[in-house]
């Protein structure tokens, strides 16, 4: 089955609203390959979403049950749903700004409470719906529409934050490598427990533009050049890692914290 | 290995990334341009293609790639069809058996709140501490146990509401219980309930304001928060009893109200109420309501009746699109049009509002003479109670109207009652919020009696104001 006629059975429909060359296109449609591999269909699962273009993704595209919350508000929700029906497939698609910003409080206490649901935070590096601007993962001397002079501020590392605050699957996977995307969701959706997902993801119309990487090509190309999987980063030295950040599945602060540590 | 390879032109947004990606470079700009405004995309040269997938991986749904005839592709998603579980209709009315033991109980206003709350099937709390509600969180995480509920303490107030309408979507009757600083957070939550039609009650302990102001001191401060506290700003169904039974009683109610109208239900008490121990009769059976599902009905409003549409819940297989945004009837959005907007508002107030008359509830004493007509809610209410049968011995013409509603307000009432051109004096543990509403309603002279000092009004200030029109 091709991708199209994935997208024509498990989508609403299969023209979305997002612009072009948009990271969350390469989501969605490596979801659909995930679930479609682990042979499991779309309405196995339910779905939280907050507020911002992450929050489209399930509410209006994903044909199964979604609750589209307010802003930073899906993992409670997902909490409460998980709870009241532990039956529930329940995944949470946030972005940065929900989950990390105004959602972050709960996104750390659902690690502490082992609430057993997967959350994907499609990072995009800013909010996206509202016009660009900074946010919790903006990366130091950014440009955004609030930040024009370049961000001051320290961007989190999300998978270094949920690994620190207890959690014990955490992954980052950028849009850049599909397959590799594709087979992360895949044992992600087959894992047990607080699962994390940071979905490194383009952003060209608000990010790329006032980052002199306008185009998805170029900021495709940035994060080819940027991110490298651990397993690459295994054999790498320490003044070749530099500057790059490490994707893959982790389970323990001290798995990931060695590779920060290289990098020094 | 040659494969099918196409573009659809229609669905190609010009992004480029098939030709970033595509490590055989078979793709090139075509001379037409698309949808969006930017050259699609073509196929150069599909001999080359390893069908990789990455071009349809990266792509808005415009390429495919095909396999060969003999390949087997499975996949359960191509059998995605209605896989809407066969139920039939359920919910409405019925009657059940207490929970408690029928019988007489001593208990205080917060123990009636959590054995109410359970006797009418709520089964999902999620709370935060807070003074003066602690002891409803405290309780509830000791009775849901054996009840096969679910408690939750939650990190803060809003992840509480949130996950009380997360656990009502899932089906359950949810609850959560507050005071002043709490409920402020909650009320960003309370919103997406109006909006979403999602049944839930909140209890509300007040206590005095603002901001922490007396923790642990009683105030009537949040009445018109209750009801005006969210954006948007639609009808409420706000309740406020006077005794430990009524606070039973109304409990009960609130679920009823919850799950017939589809809506949050705010349950005020306050710092005294909550504390006051006292006689609770709790009789043999209940009657208790549960939100209606019909399979394949619209899960939201507008109805033609203004009544609750049929509420499934999620894993009932109905695919629901559950959002705080404007929505049509089966929930998906429509932000942009004007009518679905003003049609969805009007209906939301329209589903309470249309059953006013139903809904308003008050305890009425000694109105057919009086030319003083007391109006005081929930512990005013008492204290006005014993001051307006003092007053009356002492030969005065006052009654007393105490509304168990607070909204809808009793309008209506309050309208008939000033045509005999009576005076309206009205006793508050605030500065004054009900009697402003009140004289919005009517011409007559309204007397304020404001007392927020955390207090609660001592019944003998009320029965001199009574009878020396001293404040």
């Amino acid at each position: 089955m091709n991708v199209r006629e994935l997208r024509q059975s498990c989508l609403r429909q299969v023209r979305t609203t997002f612009c072009p060359g948009c990271g969350y296109e390469i989501f969605i449609n490596c979801f659909l390959r995930a679930i479609e591999g682990l042979g499991r269909r779309m309405d196995d699962y339910c779905f939280t979403a907050g507020i911002g273009c992450s929050a489209w993704v399930p509410n209006n595209y994903f044909k199964a049950d979604n609750f589209h919350t307010a802003h930073g508000r899906a993992v409670p929700a997902a909490i409460g749903l998980k709870l009241a029906n532990p039956d529930l497939e329940v995944i949470t698609i946030g972005g940065d700004g929900d989950l990390a910003s105004i959602g972050g409080n709960h996104l750390i206490h659902a690690i502490r409470k082992r609430v057993p649901i997967a959350v994907f935070c499609l990072n995009n590096y800013l909010y996206g719906m509202t016009g660009g601007q900074a946010g919790p993962t903006t990366p130091l001397s950014s440009r955004t529409s609030t930040t024009l002079d370049g961000n001051s501020e320290e961007p989190f590392d999300l998978v270094k934050l949920v690994l620190g605050v207890g959690g014990r699957y955490a992954s980052r996977y950028p849009t850049a490598y599909p397959h590799l995307l594709k087979k992360g969701i895949e044992s992600m959706l087959d894992a047990d427990g607080f699962r994390f997902m940071e979905v490194v993801s383009q952003c060209p119309r608000q990010y790329g533009i006032r980052n002199e990487s306008s185009t998805a090509s170029r900021m495709i190309a940035w994060q080819k050049e940027n991110y490298i999987s651990k397993e690459k980063a295994r054999s790498l030295s320490s003044s070749e890692l530099h500057g790059r950040l490490v994707f893959g599945n982790f389970r323990t602060a001290g798995e990931y914290v060695q590779f920060l540590t290289e990098q020094q | 290995m040659p494969r099918v390879i196409t573009v659809d032109h229609s669905l190609c947004r010009g992004c480029n990334l098939c030709i970033e990606l595509c490590p055989k470079s078979i793709f090139q700009d075509s001379a037409e341009i698309g949808p969006a405004g930017l050259r699609v995309k073509e196929v150069i040269s599909p001999d080359n293609c390893t069908g990789c997938g990455l071009c349809e991986l990266c792509c808005p749904g415009a390429i495919s790639i095909d396999p060969l005839p003999d390949e087997v592709f499975t996949s359960i998603c191509a059998e995605q069809k209605d896989r809407r579980v066969e139920t039939n209709a359920r919910g409405g009315w019925k009657e059940i058996n207490s929970l408690l033991t029928p019988g007489r109980y001593f208990m205080t206003g917060n123990d009636a709140i959590v054995e109410a709350a359970l006797a009418a099937g709520c089964r999902f709390f999620a709370g935060y501490p807070i003074t003066p509600a602690n002891e409803i969180l405290e309780e509830m995480s000791r009775r849901m146990k054996g009840l096969g509920g679910k408690f939750i303490q939650a990190e803060d107030e809003i992840a509480s509401v949130f996950m009380m309408l997360g656990a009502s979507w899932a089906g359950l009757k949810a609850m959560t219980a507050t005071a002043g600083p709490g409920f402020a957070l909650m009320q960003e939550g309370l919103s997406l309930a109006d909006m979403a039609e999602v049944p839930c009650v909140i209890v509300n302990v007040q206590r005095a304001g603002p901001s922490t102001g007396q923790a642990t001191r009683p105030a009537a401060m949040d009445m018109r928060e209750a009801r005006y506290g969210s954006h948007g700003g639609v009808q409420r169904i706000v309740l406020y009893p006077d005794s430990v039974q009524e606070t039973f009683d109304l409990t009960i109610e609130s679920f009823n109200l919850a799950e017939r109208f589809r809506v949050p239900v705010i349950l005020l008490s306050d710092g005294y109420l909550s504390h006051l121990s006292e006689k609770v009769e709790i009789g043999e059976r209940l009657r208790v309501y549960d939100r209606v599902y019909i399979p394949g009905e619209p899960a939201f409003g507008p109805t033609p009746d203004s009544s609750a549409p049929s509420m499934p819940r999620f894993g009932d297989g109905e695919d629901l699109q559950v959002t705080g945004s404007t929505h049509d009837r089966s929930g998906k959005r429509s932000t942009a049009d004007p009518s679905v907007q003003e049609n969805l508002v009007f209906y939301l107030d329209r589903k309470i509002l249309s059953r006013r008359e139903e809904l308003v509830d008050c305890e009425e004493m000694l109105l057919d003479d009086a030319e003083v007509v007391v109006v005081a809610f929930g512990t005013a209410g008492r204290s006005a109670k014993w001051a307006v049968k003092e007053a009356r011995k002492l030969g005065r013409a006052v009654g007393l109207l105490r509304p168990r509603t607070v909204y809808p307000f009793p309008t209506q009432r309050i309208m008939e009652l000033s045509r005999s051109g009576a005076k309206f004096v009205v006793p508050e543990m605030s500065q004054g919020q009900m009697s402003f509403v009140i004289s919005q309603c009517i011409a007559n002279e309204v007397v304020p009696l404001p007392q927020p000092n955390g207090q609660i009004i001592d019944p003998r200030r009320i029965l001199g104001y009574l009878t020396e029109g001293a404040w």
